[in-house]
């Protein structure tokens, strides 16, 4: 008798099985392009509430303790319990998942563009009002390009812990390759599973060198020496 | 009947806070798995990002270790151990969480003995103090802030990990949560994530204060601090 499962990876749950890859080739493609959907949104929209709460801290400096207390706090809050919270109000949603994300970005982009301006020497500020700058412009030709490279760690961090949070949100049915996760841990499904999270850690390691390369190109005068 | 008073319903309801899936029976898994996976973490993570700092060798494995820590999922680790020949179960959700505990510690230790002041190290050879004594008399105290910080941030991310091993049928607080979304049970639902957030609050809070007070230096800033304030 000839066993035709002693050559099949599928029916011998192999982790590493091609054939998976190539007869389920539309399932992981839809969940990855899904899970880069996510992280993109989140990563933007975050960055965008980020900007006008920097310049409010900026401004009002008294509300800092209070603002960043609030964010130390909500980045306290594990993300199953984050997206179980809105569930009563979003449901089973991408919505649920996309405000428990911006969530945390929010709070990785306003510690890190704080950190980045506050970093910006005195005299060098000095300097830029002596040339008779104002406050914007100051902002806008001094302090942010100075500041960039902060801002750009914190594109990296928000972006690369936003790839492997988005597979949580597996727990309210959208969660890119964290749903082939929750799929292969319930129908025990191994390579599924390895696919699922070798994708979640190269997706990170691109978005990474991505946003390097961006890094590099925005910030001419930085090129050559070590970051 | 809304979110709020469903959460306060099931949370003043007696009979929820007992037995098997009880809040306090998930509570007590959910710290028994936290203290065990800390205390094995730190324990292979303290000695190693302690030595390397010593030495002042290895910097770039040490920091490393935290963005790579960063960029893998745990929910895929979880399930990658759970299909494993280590199975289902707290084994599985155990090594899950050392693993995540690992980075925190290695990089805080590692910066906290490295960054100790030069002229500090210098003093102490120079009264004599062997290598040991250094790192004991010298290098420990001062960077015990650091190291602290590095336990805090260590098992505030291991609490919260902790609950996201309910999606892979581990036990502890998250099944409050994954059980009460399977059974449409809204109350069941918010008491896990409150439970879970308000949990993972104290831990961060305390081991803050726990990081204030192992700082030798302490007395002395708050000293320079006031008298900073009596100059002007």
């Amino acid at each position: 008798m000839v066993l035709p499962a002693a050559g099949d990876c599928l029916l011998r749950n192999a982790w590493i099985c091609g054939k998976y890859v190539s007869t389920r080739r539309d399932t992981i493609l839809a969940d990855l392009r899904q899970h880069v959907i996510l992280t993109v949104v989140a990563v933007v929209i975050g960055f965008l509430l980020s900007v006008p709460l920097t310049l409010f801290v900026r401004r009002f400096r008294r509300a800092e303790g209070a603002v960043i207390g609030l964010t130390s706090i909500l980045y306290g809050v594990p993300s199953v319990a984050l997206f179980a919270v809105l569930v009563p109000f979003t449901g089973l949603t991408a919505r649920t998942v996309e405000i428990g994300l911006v969530t945390y970005t929010l709070v990785i982009f306003v510690r890190n563009n704080l950190a980045g301006l506050d970093a910006v020497p005195a005299d060098v500020r000095d300097a830029a009002q002596g040339m008779g700058m104002g406050s914007t412009r100051m902002l806008l030709r001094v302090e942010l390009p100075l500041a960039l490279p902060a801002i750009l760690a914190g594109f990296r961090v928000a972006t690369v812990s936003t790839v492997a949070l988005v597979t949580v949100g597996a727990l309210v049915g959208t969660g890119g390759l964290g749903q082939e996760l929750n799929d292969a841990f319930s129908s025990y499904f191994k390579a599924e599973a390895l696919t699922a999270s070798v994708l979640c850690v190269l997706l990170a390691v691109v978005a990474d060198l991505l946003i390097v390369g961006v890094g590099w190109w925005l910030t001419p005068w930085r090129r050559g020496r070590q970051t | 009947m809304s979110a709020w008073s469903q959460l306060v319903d099931y949370l003043t309801t007696a009979a929820n806070w007992t037995g098997q899936a009880g809040i306090v029976h998930r509570l007590e898994e959910h710290a028994a798995l936290t203290g065990v996976s800390v205390a094995i973490a730190a324990a292979i993570a303290l000695p190693l990002g302690l030595t390397l700092g010593h030495h002042g060798r290895g910097g770039t494995l040490a920091i490393n270790i935290t963005n790579v820590g960063r960029a893998i999922p745990t929910f895929a680790v979880l399930t990658l151990l759970t299909l494993s020949p280590v199975g289902i179960g707290n084994t599985s959700t155990v090594i899950a969480l050392v693993l995540f505990a690992l980075p925190p510690l290695v990089t805080n230790s590692y910066i906290g003995l490295s960054e100790v002041d030069g002229e500090a190290r210098d003093a102490a050879r120079g009264m004599g103090m062997s290598g040991w004594q250094l790192f004991r008399r010298v290098e420990l105290p001062l960077g015990m802030p650091l190291i602290m910080a590095g336990v805090r941030i260590a098992t505030v991310q291991v609490v919260a990990t902790a609950t996201i091993a309910a999606l892979v049928g581990a036990g502890g607080l998250g099944r409050l949560i994954t059980d009460g979304l399977s059974s449409h049970n809204q109350g069941q639902l918010l008491a896990g994530a409150v439970v879970v957030a308000v949990l993972a609050l104290i831990v961060e809070t305390t081991l803050a204060l726990v990081q204030r007070r192992v700082d030798p230096l302490r007395r002395l800033r708050s000293i320079a601090a006031s008298r900073a304030v009596d100059v002007t």
